[in-house]
């Protein structure tokens, strides 16, 4: 398995020895992590492991925790939810430029590029659960940040939603170009869509690697089921 | 890599089973939830209580000198109004009520923001707000009479305290409601202070603060009947205590079916308000 090298210059990321700790407990051991612009990264880890907090620490709203260490992020940031998070009362088009002035325009371009042109005026309440989580991409997508935060954006949806939705994602980070953090526990979601994945166990980074498969990344391919053995290894979980 | 044809996979075959027996038709399952409004249904419970009233004073089940009829309050009626005396107690009493109902609500949610917000604001306006609940407004007459005499002003304050309480308290509740999750969404959309507070903070807090509206309305009318049966020399307070002077009880009926006709269409208006404000959300009346 090729192990990841970055760039020193044109990083969006960077954390030097970052640890977090709970109610006493470690969260997060000492980590090192480069991003470089553009770059799709995939952290995958179980439950419990911290890729949460890793991901909240990044996008500075862990408030409640304590840490150290040195963390870089850039002002332009995005973060996609495991749940939408629309506001309930403000409309589709108002929800994805909250913030923004004089973005309806851009506004109404992302949500045809996720496919829901003439939903503009919609309630979110009236949406389906993969409507409203394309709302919460074109919203963090309109802002054209530099760095865009996922928390496993698609745990919430069905599996036929979650693959269309993986499709949307690559054709939009293609388009856009942001760096990506994609906190998943979908080991076939992280190898399909990321350039480099990692895996975090109990509070440290036990691997960290580029997925070299051209596109279009078949399941069917050999490679895949070579990596998702690999990463399913590393993440403890015995494969037949 | 070979591709798989798809006429490689092979139509299930097995026999289709026999038809189910057809079951008897049975009732849709029971709604939980209210259901649809009746037609009227609001108006339904006042119009039960008049009935009765009727019927009771035309079958003379009720005393005409404790409680006069129908007929005779509508008599006093005419005479008020042939007379100009109802619009003229009206009208002024409806003015101090409607301007303190404004000035409450403003102080009221101000207060309320700014005690949801912040721990030091919640620390210092909290109690007192608290203290102002417990004291009845009849209490607290005197003093203000002390302190700001007795004119209009002195009227319109009395209105105002008494209004703050249930929409400071409402809206403050509400507002520490709003789900945590969109406070989160807000940081990390970078939202300055000011847009938060207005598309955040001030539409969670709403359905909190149209509930403290419905009872303002009323109370405000209710705390300018106390103060101007005590010191007023106009108004609908005065007119039942002068009634009461000479024993009219028709005009202090009168007076007591005005306050009611006004709180139940002060109650209805915030409603409607309410339906037509919160239509994006589907709770239990839907």
């Amino acid at each position: 398995m090729a192990p990841h090298t970055v760039a020193i210059d044109d990083l969006v990321v960077q954390t030097q020895n970052l640890h977090r700790s709970f109610d006493g407990r470690t969260i997060l051991d000492g980590l090192n992590l480069r991003i470089a612009r553009g770059e799709f990264v995939a952290l995958l880890g179980r439950s419990g492991s911290g890729k949460s907090t890793f991901l909240k620490a990044l996008a500075e709203l862990d408030h409640e925790v304590t840490g150290s260490g040195r963390l870089d992020v850039p002002e332009n940031r995005s973060v996609v939810f495991q749940d939408a998070r629309l506001l309930p009362w403000l409309r589709v088009l108002e929800n994805v430029t909250l913030g923004l002035t004089g973005a309806d325009d851009a506004g109404r371009r992302m949500l045809r590029e996720v496919g829901l042109t003439g939903r503009e005026r919609s309630w979110p309440v009236e949406l389906s659960g993969g409507e409203q989580q394309r709302v919460a991409l074109a919203r963090s997508l309109v802002r054209e940040p530099e760095l865009l935060l996922a928390d496993e954006p698609f745990g919430a949806l069905d599996a036929l939603t979650r693959i269309r939705m993986h499709a949307l994602l690559k054709e939009l980070c293609a388009r856009h170009r942001p760096a990506v953090l994609l906190v998943t526990h979908d080991v076939d979601e992280a190898i399909s869509l990321a350039d480099r994945v990692l895996v975090l166990e109990q509070g440290t980074f036990v691997e960290d690697l580029s997925v070299d498969l051209p596109a279009p990344r078949q399941p069917d391919n050999p490679r895949f089921g070579q990596l998702r053995r690999h990463l399913l290894t590393k993440l403890g979980v015995a494969t037949h | 890599m070979t591709l798989i044809a798809t006429d490689d996979f092979k139509p299930t075959t097995a026999a289709a089973p026999a038809a189910l027996p057809a079951r008897a038709r049975r009732g849709g399952r029971v709604r939980l939830g209210p259901g649809p409004a009746i037609p009227f249904g609001m108006q339904l419970g006042s119009l039960l209580l008049v009935a009765s009233w009727v019927i009771g004073s035309g079958l003379g089940l009720i005393d005409p000198r404790i409680f006069s009829a129908p007929w005779t309050v509508a008599d006093a009626f005419r005479q008020l109004i042939a007379d100009g005396r109802l619009q003229e107690h009206f009208g002024v009493s409806a003015w101090r009520a409607v301007s303190g109902l404004v000035i409450g609500v403003a102080i009221g949610t101000v207060l309320a923001v700014i005690a949801g917000l912040s721990r030091l604001g919640e620390a210092l306006i909290d109690g007192p707000i608290q203290i102002k609940r417990a004291v009845p407004t009849l209490a607290l007459i005197p003093l203000l009479m002390l302190w700001f005499g007795i004119g209009e002003q002195m009227k319109i304050i009395t209105i105002v305290l008494a209004v703050i309480v249930p929409i400071y308290i409402h809206t403050h509740n509400a507002l520490r409601g709003i789900d945590n999750r969109y406070v989160e969404l807000s940081e990390t959309l970078n939202l300055p202070r000011w847009t938060f507070i207005r598309q955040v903070v001030l539409p969670g807090a709403l359905p909190g603060f149209l509930l403290g509206l419905r009872f303002a309305v009323t109370l405000c009318w209710v705390s300018l009947v106390v103060v101007e049966q005590v010191n007023a020399t106009s108004g609908l307070g005065y007119m039942i205590n002068l009634a009461r002077t000479y024993g009219q009880t028709e005009i202090i009926i009168a007076g007591i079916v005005v306050y009611a006709v006004l709180g139940l269409v002060s109650d209805a208006a915030v409603r409607f308000v309410e339906r037509r404000a919160l239509t994006w959300r589907r709770t239990l009346s839907q």
